[in-house]
């Protein structure tokens, strides 16, 4: 009851910090879209700078975040840039790599060679390939792995709220500092709502996304 | 022919950036004195690393211990009704950050080590649940069909079948947990389960760069370590016909 | 050797029974084939031999023993079981895979491992290459081998086979048949095996039991059946061509002329010429000293020339011989051109002919007996 009369008087502050969430996975998610789809159709053409780019994609995501908070901040430092937005946005980039590249990579790769076949075969270029044939099959598994690294980096921003970044994280910071259950509550409630409805969101719109002909058969590699 | 050569090249450039850059950050670490800070906290880096990975070994032996058996459980017949509630439960447990789920086990359980253990093994039960339950879920029906029909009782089909042909996705689904409870480890110390996050937030808090690194360095060499100690024991433990990586 | 009384399998929620009141008995050493369409019941009866599927109502006895007197499990580990997806485990090495009966039946490990490699060496695989394989590392058709093998490996007396050649392609389907009825001629097992290929069914069946619907429309011998359909369902299911079905199960020594008139190399052409009047013939064969068959002359070339048999034979374009197959033996025929054939046996040495004629009639005759 407690933690609800909170949640009603807090209302408002609850929505400027999940407005903060917002705005740093979203920025950051956006721009790892950005760099991540175009490194992933960049690596189909070479396997062995394929493994490669998995393979550092692959250990910066095992790095614990709040461990790559503590190594970015005396390098950020430099530019007078160690704690805050910056820092927050740049893990959740790099955290981002690893999904969107590697489905991105796994998409266009296990599109079906009769299909790349039949597209050259009627005069497709290369890049009118990739635009007209690839891409689009492509697209329900790229947004696949734009889902996994909006849901994972929801927990890796509230975890910035210590780097003062801002967020739902706040709540769950100062909940434990002030030994309060209310503000606690709230935060871990706010951020597990926001973790739990983007991903059905994102699960819709890769839904709508998916070309008809598809919706079937689609598959998604976790 | 001239692709590799380029590649080749490139990986010489890359390599060269690379040991540049190393040498780069480790002189400006001396410089500044954050390498003599880390060399002096030694002491706390040994004792906190080894708090560190007791809280790992228990958590995560607990999150195994019970998350096998539970998984194996859930695919019995006669349970079909409760696994498939379980697996939407698993689902969007699996997106509740790790944070809050510290948080929550905080809010009900208080300070300390009990609370820190009890969040870890949480966070760490829920993948090796639902793999287990997926792994053998997705057991061929006529794997099973051909073992009853043969005249093996249901725990032969478990122990001979069933297990061994899940066991890759259980292992994948032990390796992601590893990697979450590694990763949330250092946040334990939040809630009084000491480790090196203590390190990481004193310095952060402190402003101070040389705790920070002392903390951080070890935490993510600790969880890189586990994860390729995890992907070599799923190469080789487990037998070559079932294993996709051989 | 299996016996079927008064069977029946409703499942639950079903309007009607998904098998019938099923009576039949596999004799011991036997291929009994269970065929039908999708959905006639022949598998569900199958199955509740080794209890995968419990019957309803009516009774299954083994060797004379009720099936229900012991424990499932204990009764299908002295079954032998095939399937069509063969489901080999995956994580067992070959020789693990065929020895997993022998194992939980405790039997000695040196043993049966060298019986494994016995198994191997039955069906061409070297037991040397294949034993620490995995199934994955084998083609189709040699897994579908080592899932006949495994069945195989505790020596149960019966075979339960659910249309284990199904899914192999053609050609290799043909092989692995053979090799069966090869392995099958010395084990003799008792069998029952489900297909829905007529085909296959003649093949291998001592006995076809023909389903529909849930109940056992005809039971009998696959020349019987092809030859005496019991009704109209029957004779669809078999086919339009089932006379020449028959063809195959019949052999050249059911159509052929014993003791043929023969001439030797020194007879007078006249006299083969009388010869063949007497007979009725328009060629005959000449033999040598050892009966071997070494040519023939016609009725025209003996009538218009002088001279002895010798000197003016033909070369025979083919011969066949007796233990072939009358389908076989017409290809024969029609790959030729030619009407008739000799009949030789292993050292070549004429037994007789066959007429395309002959074969007709024998066809016929079934038919009229019908």
């Amino acid at each position: 009851m407690e933690i609800l009369s909170y949640i009603i008087a807090n209302w408002d502050l609850i929505m400027v910090r999940t407005g903060q969430h917002i705005a740093i996975v979203g920025v950051a998610v956006g721009l790892a879209i950005l760099t991540g789809v175009p490194i992933g159709i960049l690596i189909t053409q070479n396997k062995r700078l394929a493994t490669g780019v998995l393979y550092v994609a692959s250990i910066i995501i095992t790095i614990p975040s709040i461990a790559l908070f503590g190594i970015m901040i005396p390098v950020l430092s430099l530019i007078g840039q160690g704690i805050g937005y910056l820092p927050a946005v740049i893990a959740v980039l790099l955290y981002s790599q690893l999904p969107i590249i590697r489905n991105t990579y796994t998409a266009i790769s296990n599109v079906d060679p009769a299909l790349r076949e039949a597209g050259r075969g009627m005069g497709l270029t290369r890049l009118q390939r990739l635009r007209e044939v690839e891409l689009p099959l492509a697209v329900p598994v790229i947004m696949a792995g734009v889902r996994i690294a909006v849901v994972m980096n929801i927990g890796v921003t509230a975890i910035a709220a210590y780097i003062g970044a801002g967020g739902l994280g706040d709540f769950i910071s100062r909940g434990i500092s002030q030994t309060d259950p209310r503000q606690l509550v709230t935060g871990a409630l706010a951020v597990s709502v926001l973790a739990v409805a983007a991903d059905f969101a994102l699960l819709g719109l890769q839904r709508l996304l998916t070309s008809p002909g598809l919706r079937e058969t689609a598959r998604t590699p976790a | 022919m001239a692709e590799q050569v380029a590649m080749a090249g490139i990986q010489r450039l890359w390599r060269i950036a690379t040991l540049v850059l190393i040498f780069a950050l480790g002189a400006w670490a001396w410089a500044s004195g954050l390498l003599p800070t880390m060399a002096d906290l030694w002491d706390d880096i040994v004792y906190l690393g080894r708090q560190h990975i007791i809280l790992v070994a228990i958590s995560g032996g607990l999150a195994i211990a019970v998350g096998i058996p539970l998984g194996i459980l859930l695919t019995r017949p006669g349970m079909q009704r409760y696994s498939n509630i379980a697996l939407q439960f698993l689902n969007i447990g699996a997106t509740i950050p790790t944070l809050a789920v510290l948080a929550l086990s905080m809010s009900i359980l208080g300070i300390g080590d009990t609370p820190a253990i009890f969040g870890l093994f949480v966070l760490t039960l829920l993948p090796i649940v639902s793999n287990t339950l997926a792994g053998i879920r997705a057991v061929p029906r006529h794997l099973i069909e051909a073992a009853t029909g043969m005249g093996l009782s249901r725990g032969q089909i478990l122990w001979q079948v069933e297990l061994p042909n899940a066991l890759f996705v259980i292992y994948a689904g032990i390796r992601t947990a590893l990697a979450v409870n590694v990763g949330t480890v250092p946040l334990a110390f939040l809630i009084g389960g000491g480790g090196l996050g203590e390190l990481i937030f004193s310095g952060i808090a402190l402003n101070e760069f040389g705790m920070m690194l002392a903390g951080a360095i070890p935490t993510a060499l600790l969880a890189i370590m586990v994860d390729f100690l995890m992907s070599q024991m799923q190469l080789w433990t487990i037998p070559r016909g079932v294993n996709p990586l051989r | 050797m299996i016996r079927l009384e008064n069977v029946t399998k409703v499942f639950p929620g079903a309007a009607m029974p998904s098998v019938d009141h099923v009576s039949m008995e596999v004799p011991e050493g036997e291929i009994c084939v269970l065929l039908g369409p999708s959905g006639c019941g022949k598998t569900t009866t199958m199955k509740m031999v080794n209890r995968l599927i419990e019957p309803s109502s009516g009774k299954i006895f083994i060797d004379g023993k009720d099936t229900t007197d012991h424990d499932a499990v204990q009764l299908r580990r002295t079954l032998g079981y095939v399937i069509q997806q063969i489901g080999l485990f995956p994580n067992k090495t070959i020789v693990d895979n065929i020895c997993i009966v022998p194992d939980i039946l405790g039997w000695d490990r040196a043993k049966s491992r060298a019986r494994a490699a016995e198994l191997l060496q039955m069906v061409a695989l070297d037991p040397g290459i294949y034993l620490n394989r995995y199934p994955k590392e084998l083609s189709g058709g040699q897994q579908q081998r080592i899932g006949v093998l495994r069945a195989i490996a505790a020596d149960p007396p019966v075979l339960l086979m659910d249309e284990p050649f199904g899914a192999i392609d053609p050609i290799n389907r043909e092989i692995i048949q053979d090799e069966f009825l090869k392995m099958q001629a010395t084990m003799k097992k008792t069998i029952m095996f489900v297909s829905h290929d007529i085909d296959e069914a003649v093949k291998m069946a001592d006995r076809i039991a023909i389903f529909n619907e849930g109940r056992l429309v005809q039971y009998d011998t696959p020349d019987n059946l092809l030859a005496h359909p019991k009704n109209r369902f029957v004779s669809d299911f078999v086919g339009s061509d089932r006379t020449l079905k028959r063809l195959q199960l019949l052999k050249v020594t059911d159509a052929m002329m014993h003791d043929p008139p023969s001439v030797r190399a020194d007879d007078t052409l006249a006299a083969a010429a009388a010869l063949m009047e007497e007979n009725g013939h328009s060629s005959i064969v000449m033999v040598g000293p050892n009966g071997r068959v070494r040519g023939f002359v016609d009725l025209r070339t003996a009538r218009e020339t002088k001279g002895k048999v010798g000197e003016n034979h033909e070369t025979l374009p083919t011969t066949i011989k007796t233990d072939e197959n009358l389908r076989t033996a017409v290809s024969t025929m029609f790959r030729h051109d030619v009407t008739w054939l000799a009949c030789v046996d292993d050292d070549r040495v004429f037994k007789g002919y066959v007429t395309l004629r002959g074969i007709t009639h024998l066809l016929g005759e079934a038919h009229r007996d019908g």
